[in-house]
């Protein structure tokens, strides 16, 4: 089962990635402890052309899994072919118990990586290193993360078995199911559309303020609605926008979406949700940052950009889904 | 302009310049890169397409087939055994089927013997497929005898040759009327060779499937999403294979880009080192390099992938046809449908764009951190 190319390339770039990390962390510790802007020793003279080295291998491993994380849905969801019972990507990582543990790990390295590859990108504008310690802190917090990922990867694959019948979205993602995911998908169209159109334009509004305005406040604001509006983004997708893209009032499932039958749609759904969200909590996280000297002027223009760019994702996401529900054939809400 | 974007576009004129100075070095390293693009491309855009053919001949088969076993062998389905299945709920159609292999000692081929109604084919007419007509040199009003296993001969005048369009399916397929296939075999009346069923709805096959083996317990059925799975992974697999045998390529490749990447020649040095005099920035020397290895990698799947695209659909893909779609004596000739993946073309990046950029980053860190004075001097 493993035999996949394309498994083959994600346990390659997850264990690739871990390896990277792994061998920075000597490296890292060091720098933490004998870091010093200051002294002209040759040790940080050494340390100081190594950041680049280990700058440019964290952020390109980071990168990949940026990519890896598409990878992986586009995989499972391609996979459904082989398992009995499985019609979308859903039944793949119901085979086993690892699949969805290991779509959640990869999602939250994808949030991580771009949350550290912002902090870098801040770091490397500056004339001082200011946050070297940090960055290089928070690579080893981020071991744990991609080690933990890779292995969940590695179980789930390892454990691929045709003659499993497992179960598809419509059991889960169904209305009666007591689970999260039935909860959200129970909740009724029009309190979801009143809730997921709230939160859509409170956090655009946000994002467009932050650009404008640049303050630290409203930068760790946007963090935290970035977040939140993933959340609620999600749930409209659960409880009414799948229901008007397939235009069955009772199908629920966010990967169906994905397939071909219905024209690749969630990937127009999914790729700006996830950059916004992601630029969302970049600009969050380098906000602590900005009273930092040589910072000071950095942070807000990087973390306007980020917002910018967090305003035109929603901004895109809520129109493609507005432009579905238009599209679709479904009465689901009668006036 | 953006500064950051400006800023970007000199680095790459600079870069693209840069390249153009050591045409020949890096000739060379573009062909084999793209020649390694080539055959991986090749390699999963041929399989893909295999792949999406078995789906596309699949879909046309019957939801479930029937086959009664004895002691664990196929065997005929005997007189009444249609009536036992009764009416089974979600079974649009089901009918009983006659068809069997013939041993032609000409070719030293098997060939497909199937019965139709005689609505299509009369008795002592026969259809005959593409490949065996081209191999036997049939046309149509030809007659053709063939020995029957009891030892008689048999004449039959072929009414037409099937289309070549069908030819993954009908390439040794021999269509004749019933009453002929009962004659020539000597097949005992009222016996079938198993059991075709139609079902509409595609969640209900399992069920039919399920109350068939109550009421015949004695039978197997074969789905017809089975038959598609084992396809699947059975080209999943073949190319599994080659992709594992080739990964020694892609080794090879990255201790190529490796070497390429650090052998740095003292004008390179120097041109580094006098860029750096000038004010360029660790950071950016590193940019820059990325940019060359971005511009390598780019242009060489490019190339690599419209090159192998042409391989396959418009060649067959004469490189790896024989390890990926198996042989047979009457083997069909099938144009393959042009049919590009985004998962392959992903997949396909990454095993070859991943390993260039892991190979050349350490190499250009090292030649990013060079001291200007140690070189110029």
């Amino acid at each position: 089962m493993l035999f996949q190319p394309a498994i083959i390339a994600l346990l390659l770039a997850a264990g690739l990635a871990v390896l990277m990390l792994l061998l920075a962390t000597p490296f890292a510790l060091q720098v933490i402890r004998r870091w010093d802007m200051a002294s002209g020793s040759e040790l940080q003279l050494i340390l100081e052309r190594r950041t680049y080295l280990f700058s440019t291998l964290v952020s390109f491993v980071l990168v990949v899994q940026l990519g890896a994380l598409l990878l992986f849905v586009f995989n499972a969801d391609r996979l459904a072919a082989m398992f009995v019972g499985a019609m979308c990507a859903v039944g793949t990582l119901n085979v086993n118990e690892w699949g969805f543990p290991a779509l959640i790990a990869q999602m939250l390295v994808f949030f991580l990586a771009a949350a550290w590859l912002a902090i870098n990108h801040v770091d490397t504008q500056a004339r001082d290193y200011p946050l070297v310690r940090i960055k290089y802190g928070l690579l080893i917090v981020l071991l744990p993360f991609l080690a933990a990922s890779f292995w969940l990867q590695f179980r789930y694959f390892s454990g691929l078995k045709a003659n499993v019948i497992t179960s598809c979205c419509g059991s889960m993602f169904s209305t009666e199911a007591e689970s999260i995911a039935g909860d959200l998908s129970a909740l009724p169209p029009l309190p979801a559309i009143w809730l997921f159109y709230s939160a859509m334009a409170v956090t655009t509004l946000l994002a467009l303020w932050h650009w404008r305005r640049r303050g630290a406040v409203s930068g760790g604001l946007l963090a935290l609605l970035s977040a939140a509006g993933f959340v609620v983004a999600m749930t409209g997708v659960l409880s009414f926008v799948s229901l008007y893209i397939y235009e069955h009032p009772h199908h629920h499932c966010p990967f169906c979406i994905l397939k071909p039958e219905y024209d690749y749609r969630g990937y127009a759904l999914y790729l700006p949700l996830f950059a916004a969200t992601a630029a969302g909590l970049g600009a969050g996280a380098i906000q602590p940052f900005a009273r930092v000297a040589s910072l000071r002027a950095i942070v807000p223009r990087v973390s306007a950009r980020l917002a910018a760019l967090t305003a035109a994702g929603f901004l895109l996401f809520t129109v493609v889904a507005t432009g579905f529900v238009l599209a679709s054939n479904l009465i689901l809400i009668e006036h | 302009m953006s500064p950051w974007l400006e800023k970007q576009f000199h680095l790459i004129d600079f870069t693209l310049a840069s390249l153009a100075r050591r045409k020949t070095r890096n000739l060379g390293l573009l062909v084999v890169y793209t020649l390694l693009v080539f055959v991986l491309a090749s390699l999963t855009l041929y399989s893909n397409a295999l792949r999406s053919e078995a789906k596309h001949v699949l879909a046309g088969s019957p939801e479930v087939i029937l086959q009664r076993m004895v002691a664990g062998r196929h065997d005929l389905i005997p007189p009444g055994y249609l009536d036992k299945i009764g009416r089974i709920r979600g079974v649009q159609k089901k009918e009983g089927r006659l068809w069997g292999y013939y041993y032609d000692p000409v070719l030293n081929a098997n060939y497909t013997f199937m019965a139709r109604p005689a609505s299509e084919v009369a008795d002592g007419m026969i259809m005959v497929g593409e490949a065996l007509a081209r191999e036997r040199g049939l046309a149509k009003n030809n007659t053709i005898s063939f020995r029957s296993y009891s030892g008689k001969l048999f004449t039959f005048e072929v009414a037409a040759v099937l289309s070549p369009d069908s030819e993954l399916l009908s390439a040794d397929l021999v269509l004749l009327s019933e009453d002929d296939f009962r004659r020539f075999f000597e097949y005992p009346d009222g016996h079938y060779t198993d059991i075709a069923l139609s079902v509409a709805n595609p969640q209900e096959v399992r069920n039919v499937a399920a109350k068939l083996t109550a009421a015949l317990p004695d039978s197997r059925p074969i789905l017809r999403e089975e038959v598609q799975r084992t396809y699947q992974s059975v080209f999943d697999w073949r190319e599994g294979i080659l992709l594992t045998v080739l990964a020694g390529a892609i080794l090879a490749f990255a201790i190529l880009a490796w070497e390429k990447a650090s052998g740095l020649s003292a004008e390179e040095k120097r041109e580094i080192g006098i860029l750096k005099a000038i004010g360029w920035e660790t950071g950016d020397v590193i940019r820059m390099k990325v940019w060359e290895g971005l511009l390598i990698s780019l242009t060489a799947f490019l190339g690599g992938f419209l090159a192998a695209y042409v391989h396959v659909f418009h060649f067959g893909a004469a490189v790896f046809a024989p390890v990926l779609k198996g042989w047979s004596v009457l083997y069909p000739k099938f144009a393959l449908v042009p049919a590009v993946d985004g998962l392959q073309v992903a997949t396909l990046f990454f095993f070859t764009v991943f390993p260039y950029t892991a190979a050349i980053l350490v190499p250009i860190w090292r030649a990013a951190i060079t001291d200007p004075d140690a070189v110029m001097r």
